[in-house]
């Protein structure tokens, strides 16, 4: 431990772990270390279920006995889904980590109307039969939907008289003729936004978010949505293993002190009595308090069930969203739900989780329009975590900190975060390319 | 498949050996490998074992559960002239018989027979060890190749017959085939 590290990695949630890849795969020395005994972090699966309840209820917080071997469960502390298409499988793929972990594609998507559940057409057929929308405006939509298809910012002949520079998302929907309903659906359940401000802001990204959401759909067909099984916890560990393949070190259960700084640089980090030396630090929020501020907070419920979520065809695994507008609300409120399917849970069992970005001085009280769609609840376990990010860039310090996990159901802000991560530490874009699989694997 | 036991034991080395028929006496600690594929022939079926490199996070026991769960047989290797190294070994197979998939087969190697002059780690000592665990036994060289292949073969015989058991895996997507052709786009 007397060499001199490129960088250290500190905490293994999966934003840390991708990081480490990335620079171990670049040739850096790293060394990567966790104040835990597991991998995650924040952005662990929890395995047994014991661990769960003792994270919530302390040492004496036992599961029942009908929940069956604790092992069989994987919960997540942070729920999100993988847009098909979008850029954590485009991450995975180029990495190679697909080969540690496998996926299965989430069975359905809904949406909240009305105090109702509909499903989120997944196709031709079910966009002519669902009565989320009348006959008239239907037609309208497929126009809008053909519309945003062929939509190319550099060719101006496809933009049908809107201007991407000019017009708002707003200003689209009124085009179209879209009501409200619609303008609500589109936007929170297809593009995934959970407020309502992209509808006053140019509208390439909205129609940029929907083609994500049509494109994913497009690949497996049922929803666009893929999720590891044994759950996300999966994650940080594949990539952990890339960085080990190229010669990154892992120390779990390694309390890390402080980071030591001189001359306002850091140098390296202090565990214990060691002092181990390295150029960079990298790390999640945790580790650098004095160096974060705080931008808002998030509620999560996690519940478990013995049935599937009432009113999805009995989906082994869905999501759910409830616009903001249907509770009245400024954020949407999600809601996950995965399964034995899915490897997460024991056969019979489910597990949903509601969240949203926290807006009132009662955050149990925001969830609450997401768990009375779920039924009778065996157990719940609500956690308000602080997003934080940080106080600057890093280019002086040479700390480079990743913002906490925000809400959104996808990890598009996820990937978003680590590419400019790198970025800020390596002053380069992560090149692809580097990645060549080695290894012992090609003996023909 | 896995192989778990300390650092420079020789896992790298016994695959190598049962893989490509290699020793090499001053082998690098584990970088860049990914995993090693070798079919094996039996009477009745054929074996093909993916073989998965721990890339050296067991230096620090930070090895990742994700590393040992589908697998479907392990072998813990320790080396006969290194006591600790012996103990380790059977922290491994008590962590796999709580982590694992409950059918796992599991072999126990003390590798480095070739140097009994320094042996410390008695045969019988681990071969009680291994009977009480319902383990697969035997001491072995990469460097001689001495049972190299029976412990591999010895755990093929064992592995239950059909395809691929273990986890359900019905139903997963493959990310690397390229883009379906989504069909009947909506301005057909």
């Amino acid at each position: 431990m007397d060499e001199e590290y490129d960088a250290i990695v500190l905490g293994t949630g999966l934003k840390e772990c991708i990081i480490s890849g990335m620079l171990s795969v670049s040739g850096k020395k790293v060394l990567h270390i966790d104040r835990n005994n597991y991998y995650g972090g924040e952005s662990a699966s929890l395995t047994p279920l014991e661990q769960l309840y003792e994270k919530f209820h302390g040492p004496n917080g036992k599961p029942q006995p009908e929940m069956g071997r604790g092992r069989d469960w994987n919960v997540d502390l942070i729920p999100k889904f993988l847009m098909a298409n979008g850029s954590m499988v485009k991450l995975l793929i180029h990495t190679g980590v697909t080969r540690y972990l496998e996926f299965k594609s989430i069975e359905a998507s809904y949406v909240c109307k009305g105090g109702k559940i509909y499903k989120v057409p997944a196709d031709e057929m079910e966009a002519l039969a669902t009565s989320l929308m009348g006959m008239f405006e239907k037609r309208r939509f497929k126009k809008f939907l053909c519309w945003v298809q062929q939509f190319d910012e550099n060719k101006q002949d496809t933009w049908q008289g809107l201007d991407p520079h000019n017009n708002t998302m707003q200003q689209v929907y009124e085009k179209f003729g879209l009501d409200e309903n619609t303008a609500d659906f589109t936007g929170h359940a297809l593009a995934l936004f959970r407020d309502d401000e992209h509808k006053n802001q140019p509208f390439l990204q909205a129609v940029e978010k929907i083609r994500l959401y049509s494109d994913s759909l497009a690949r497996y067909g049922k929803s666009p949505y893929l999720y590891p099984l044994y759950g996300l916890g999966e994650l940080p560990q594949g990539f952990a293993r890339l960085s080990a393949i190229y010669g990154g070190t892992y120390m779990l259960d390694k309390a890390v002190d402080e980071i030591v700084i001189e001359n306002g640089k850091a140098v390296g980090v202090k565990c214990g009595e060691e002092i181990v030396k390295g150029k960079q630090i990298y790390c999640d929020p945790s580790y650098a308090k004095d160096k974060v501020k705080k931008t808002g907070q998030v509620v999560r419920a996690i519940c478990l069930l013995n049935h599937p979520i009432p009113n999805t065809n009995d989906a082994q695994s869905c999501q759910i969203i409830i616009p903001q507008k249907q509770v009245g609300r400024h954020y949407d409120i999600y809601i996950s739900c995965c399964s034995n399917t899915n490897m997460v849970t024991p056969k019979g069992w489910f597990l949903a989780m509601v969240s949203t970005t926290v807006e009132t001085a009662n955050p149990e009280a925001e969830v609450l329009p997401g768990l009375q769609l779920l039924g009778p609840i065996t157990e719940k376990f609500i956690s308000v975590s602080d997003v934080f990010e940080p106080t600057d860039l890093g280019s002086d310090s040479q700390i480079f900190i990743s913002t906490s996990y925000d809400a959104t159901t996808h990890f598009e802000t996820t990937c978003k975060d680590v590419l400019n991560l790198f970025q800020r530490g390596t002053t380069q874009e992560f090149d692809f390319t580097k990645i060549t699989h080695l290894s012992l694997q090609d003996n023909e | 498949m896995v192989l778990l036991g300390e650092s420079a034991v020789g896992k790298s080395s016994l695959v190598l050996r049962f893989v490509k028929g290699q020793f090499h006496e001053y082998q690098e600690s584990t970088i860049g490998a990914a995993f090693l594929t070798q079919t094996v022939c039996l009477e009745e079926a054929t074996v093909k074992f993916e073989i998965w490199d721990t890339a050296g996070q067991e230096r620090y026991h930070s090895l990742a559960p994700m590393y040992y769960r589908g697998s479907q047989a392990a072998i813990v290797v320790y080396d006969i002239t290194n006591q600790e190294s012996f103990q380790k070994a059977k922290n491994w197979v008590k962590e796999l018989q709580r982590q694992a998939s409950p059918n796992i087969v599991i072999a126990l190697a003390g590798n480095k027979a070739d140097m009994a002059n320094k042996r410390v780690v008695e045969y019988e000592e681990a071969n009680a060890y291994a009977e009480e665990n319902a383990l697969l036994f035997m001491e072995t060289s990469a460097k001689t190749s001495m049972n190299v292949n029976d412990v591999f073969m010895a755990i093929a015989k064992k592995l239950p017959v059909g395809p691929t058991q273990g986890q359900d895996s019905q139903g997963t997507v493959d990310m690397n085939q390229p883009q379906q052709q989504s069909k009947g786009s909506c301005c057909k």
